[in-house]
């Protein structure tokens, strides 16, 4: 009987712990998911305005503009995420008239997490798609120009299309580093359990108490997603040369 | 009347200053590779901006540095065809042609594509890429593609150079049937002297960013201005003093 009611409760915690567990895995997955994509909606509008300017016109000050959007390619993720910090925490150039204005910060919510990958993940983008639009035979835009199409329907009908598969690698890519950002969300959002862990920083979490099992499978489940992101990303960008 | 040109650019080097006139005619500019013939076309067509100069067909100004007129090539109406074509890889051959006739309204619209589908000896290909269809065959699109519109002057980069020589001749043909059909002044780049003499009303003979000689094909044959020129037509005969 008391073996029983032993065996029942140990079930019963045992059964908690997983439920628990899988609970926490599942909302990681699942938040990393939702900022990637929100990140990679925005990083493609505003990564396909920006390279079209870098790649289309020539003004002073464009490599300065180029250097500047690469940068967090290779900032340490931590000196991206002071910067965004620095504009858009509640004392930042940005964030303090938003939160004078509206009572709200960015900081430490999920949107903050997709702000990073945002920032992040832009530059992959912009590099991508402004190598396939650069790609574009001049002669294709001249003779769209002569058959009376103007900059915007010339854009549309030919520039676009035909960069389409870099852009489409960029999107790829850009989805895959958003999804393993790390430094610059643990700045901006933090690591507050069931708020804002994304997978990443779940499994730094995980991994420093110790949960081995849990980490195993959060980082396969990681890996494999990033691989068959860059297996994509490879199949576009080998057609476009 | 006719067509008015003056341009001068300087670029990476390379000066050109060059100034001419023709009818409603077919022009040929005529010369070695390098010596401005091209870019005088793409400043023709608005493709490029000279640093100062005119382009007038008729009584429209296109292009005037003095009086700071310079209109868009998506509103010159000129009929432009490149030395590779430039047929865009991603439509069709009916894409293609239909892309050349935007303004035109609905019905109009496709019953010319039809048209000049039949007349250029496309039918059949419509749905095909450029990928799919054949040297000579493209060259007829992209002439299709760039007289749909009925442009009011037809500008042609070198169009045949990338043919075999039987085609060439046919090509030759195609392109005088155009300027009857058409009656509109056609300017052609070519290096090819045969093709030079065999369809030119005027011949201007470029050499190093100006022109070197103008005139009928007969004219410059007869009497060549100088020792380039007389290279240019294999007239190695003709000695001139230094």
């Amino acid at each position: 009987m008391l073996w029983d009611r032993g065996f029942c409760a140990t079930c019963l915690i045992a059964g908690t712990i997983w439920h628990v567990m899988e609970n926490s895995i599942l909302f990681s997955m699942r938040l990393s998911l939702q900022v990637a994509a929100v990140a990679t909606i925005f990083v493609v509008i505003a990564g396909i305005c920006v390279a079209y300017v870098l790649a289309r016109s020539d003004f002073r000050g464009k490599e300065l503009v180029d250097i500047l959007f690469t940068l967090p390619l290779v900032l340490p993720p931590t000196v991206t995420g002071y910067y965004l910090i620095v504009l858009f925490g509640r004392n930042g150039l940005i964030g303090k008239p938003f939160y004078d204005l509206t009572g709200l910060t960015i900081m430490f919510t999920w949107y903050a997490a997709a702000l990073a990958s945002f920032v992040v993940a832009l530059p992959l983008m912009i590099k991508t798609t402004r190598a396939a639009i650069e790609s574009v035979d001049r002669n294709l835009i001249n003779a769209s120009y002569t058959l009376g199409h103007n900059e915007f329907e010339t854009t549309m009908s030919v520039i676009l299309p035909l960069a389409k598969r870099g852009i489409i690698a960029g999107t790829v890519l850009s989805f895959a580093r958003a999804m393993g950002e790390f430094g610059a969300t643990l700045m901006l959002a933090g690591n507050i359990p069931g708020k804002t862990d994304t997978m990443p920083l779940a499994i730094y979490s995980i991994a420093s108490s110790g949960e081995w099992s849990q980490a195993h499978s959060m980082a396969l489940i990681l890996t494999v997603m990033s691989g068959v992101f860059l297996y994509l990303a490879s199949r576009f960008t080998k057609r476009i040369v | 009347m006719g067509l008015e040109v003056s341009l001068k650019k300087k670029v990476n080097g390379f000066s050109l200053d060059v100034a001419w006139k023709t009818e409603n005619e077919l022009a040929v500019l005529f010369g070695f590779s390098g010596a401005g013939k091209t870019m005088t076309l793409q400043m023709i067509a608005g493709l490029m901006k000279p640093d100062e100069g005119i382009v007038r067909l008729d009584e429209k100004v296109f292009f005037s540095g003095k009086k700071g007129i310079d209109v868009p090539p998506y509103q010159r109406s000129f009929g432009y065809v490149f030395q590779d074509l430039a047929l865009f890889p991603h439509m069709t051959v009916m894409k293609n042609i239909l892309y050349g006739a935007k303004n035109i309204p609905e019905p109009e619209r496709r019953a010319r594509a039809e048209g000049i589908i039949k007349a250029f000896g496309l039918d059949g290909l419509e749905d095909r890429l450029p990928s799919e269809i054949s040297g000579g065959q493209k060259q007829r699109v992209a002439f299709a593609r760039a007289l749909i519109k009925h442009p009011d002057m037809l500008l042609l980069d070198e169009p045949f150079s990338a043919l075999d020589f039987p085609l060439r001749r046919e090509m030759g043909q195609f392109l005088k049937r155009i300027r009857r059909d058409f009656n509109i002044p056609v300017v052609l780049i070519t290096h090819d002297l045969g093709e030079a003499t065999i369809l030119a009303d005027t011949m201007i003979v470029y050499t190093h960013g100006s022109i070197a000689q103008a005139g009928s094909p007969e004219e410059i044959f007869r009497n060549p201005s100088c020792e380039e020129v007389a290279l240019l037509i294999d007239r190695t005969d003709i000695r001139f003093g230094n």
